[in-house]
């Protein structure tokens, strides 16, 4: 079975799939995940705000983003960029927008849907005093915000929030459909150039399968380390 | 914007030669139903027995299922579909390797059997909470009363336990549903295939995606409305879900 195996090609493109697909993969995972998670926190903000209609729009946003495929999502995207950027820049066509740009938009975007139902959900679980104490003391609601609310909410839901990372993690794989080299695209290249579908293949996945088991493994040492005792 | 739209593009005939544009779509979203369905029985099936197994006293069963759900939580799909589609058939005695290869509509097979073992970590880690979430004394009242293990399971523990799962189990079958879009990198043209081959026909790009969108919206709505019919059935009187 692996008699015709060939790992000589894993070693000879190890730099590229690293330095040039790894590097693509993890930028992308950070940069999303901070991204998204800033975005997030606004549109769960929108949404216990008490406005109505912030609170409607935010939540139209959240189910349409996890009523669709990523995939597509990628594809919208991917167009729908360019023209947004001429309409905000005032060009007379279509700006160009790079793979990195383009890609980060999206999941940024797509992202903040899933975070902003994390927030929400860290946001609720911390008890009414502390907002109702922060206001006798007359801190504003921004400060109650910054200084009361969300440093224990994000305590609370960051190993969810490290979790929800590493999905976002395997998920940027799916910039394949728009033949970006990230780590996985990368793999494939060689494979198709070399003809090592079954090397690279298995490789990618071992590399994967390494990463975010031992991802996961940290997050459920932190959460058994940082959880409060009640 | 100085985008040209059309919407009168979906009447317009396509050039597969078998219609308009919104027929291209709407097969496209039969298969995307057909390998939803078809993945979500596999992950249903898979996922009860693994995370049954989980729950079990046996320390070997509880560590098979936990090395199962390990290995198909930590590879992204993609990857996992390429490795059925592309690896798997290498793998294998020549013979079968072949008839793999071979098998017509081979896209559409690996995409729901692919998919299915994807979701069916995520059901079998569900019922495992779901079991986990049931009072001890049920289990022990079960055995009281002289019921095997298997029949504590198929009379108590598991009618009660996917009753509360209901509603978790209802987006993870929508993220099937989703999940199948994946497919579209091994050839299967399913909605957002079907969608992306019409952008590329007629270059109406924003009309063919809204037209995708508004489809996998109409599916959510429709799954939603459905499961919430459900659970009404099936509600259990005393619990809060009940009347």
């Amino acid at each position: 079975m692996f008699s015709t195996f060939d790992f000589d090609v894993i070693r000879r493109s190890l730099g590229y799939l690293f330095i040039d697909g790894m590097t693509f993969t993890l930028t992308l995972t950070t940069l999303s995940a901070v991204g998204g998670l800033a975005f997030g926190t606004l549109i769960a903000l929108m949404r216990l705000s008490g406005f109505k209609l912030l609170g409607r729009i935010a939540g139209l946003y959240v189910d349409l983003m996890r009523s669709l495929p990523l995939v597509l999502v990628i594809f919208w995207f991917y167009f729908l960029v360019p023209y947004i950027g001429q309409w905000l820049t005032g060009a007379s066509r279509p700006i160009r927008v790079g793979a990195f740009a383009s890609s980060l938009i999206t999941f940024i975007m797509f992202e903040a849907a899933y975070f902003s139902e994390i927030m929400r959900a860290g946001i609720q679980s911390i008890s009414k005093g502390q907002p109702a104490a922060a206001n006798a003391l007359g801190l504003t609601y921004s400060q109650t915000m910054r200084y009361i609310v969300l440093p224990q909410a994000f305590r609370n839901m960051l190993p969810v929030l490290l979790t929800q990372t590493i999905v976002l993690f395997q998920d940027t794989s799916l910039v394949y459909v728009l033949s970006i080299p990230d780590f996985l695209g990368s793999a494939s290249k060689v494979a198709q150039r070399d003809g090592r579908l079954v090397e690279m293949y298995l490789f990618a996945a071992a590399v994967y399968f390494a990463i975010s088991s031992l991802a996961s493994f940290g997050v459920r040492r932190l959460q058994a380390r940082i959880a409060i005792v009640r | 914007m100085n985008y040209h739209w059309n919407w009168g593009i979906f009447w317009e005939p396509s050039p597969n030669g078998t219609g308009n544009y919104l027929d291209m779509l709407l097969s496209g979203l039969v298969l995307t139903i057909k390998t939803a369905l078809l993945a979500w029985i596999i992950a249903l099936v898979i996922g009860t027995i693994v995370g049954v197994m989980r729950t079990l006293p046996s320390k070997t069963a509880s560590a098979v299922g936990f090395c199962y759900v390990e290995f198909f939580r930590n590879i992204p799909l993609l990857v996992q579909l390429f490795l059925w589609f592309f690896v798997l058939p290498e793998l294998l005695p020549r013979n079968a390797g072949l008839w793999l290869k071979q098998m017509p509509n081979a896209p559409f097979w690996t995409a729901a059997v692919g998919v299915g073992l994807f979701m069916s970590v995520r059901v079998a880690e569900q019922l495992r909470a779901g079991i986990g979430s049931l009072p001890r004394g049920q289990k022990m009242a079960a055995t009281a009363l002289g019921l095997t293990t298997t029949q504590a399971y198929r009379y108590v523990l598991l009618p009660i336990a996917f009753r509360v799962i209901l509603p978790p189990l209802t987006s993870e079958f929508l993220n099937t549903i989703k999940n199948t879009s994946v497919a579209i990198t091994i050839g299967l043209i399913e909605l957002t295939g079907e969608a992306r081959a019409m952008q590329e026909f007629s270059f109406q790009v924003f009309e063919a995606f809204t037209a995708a969108t508004v489809l996998y919206l109409l599916i959510n709505i429709v799954v939603v409305t459905a499961m919430r019919f459900l659970e009404r059935r099936v509600a259990i009187p005393g619990y809060i879900s009940g009347k």
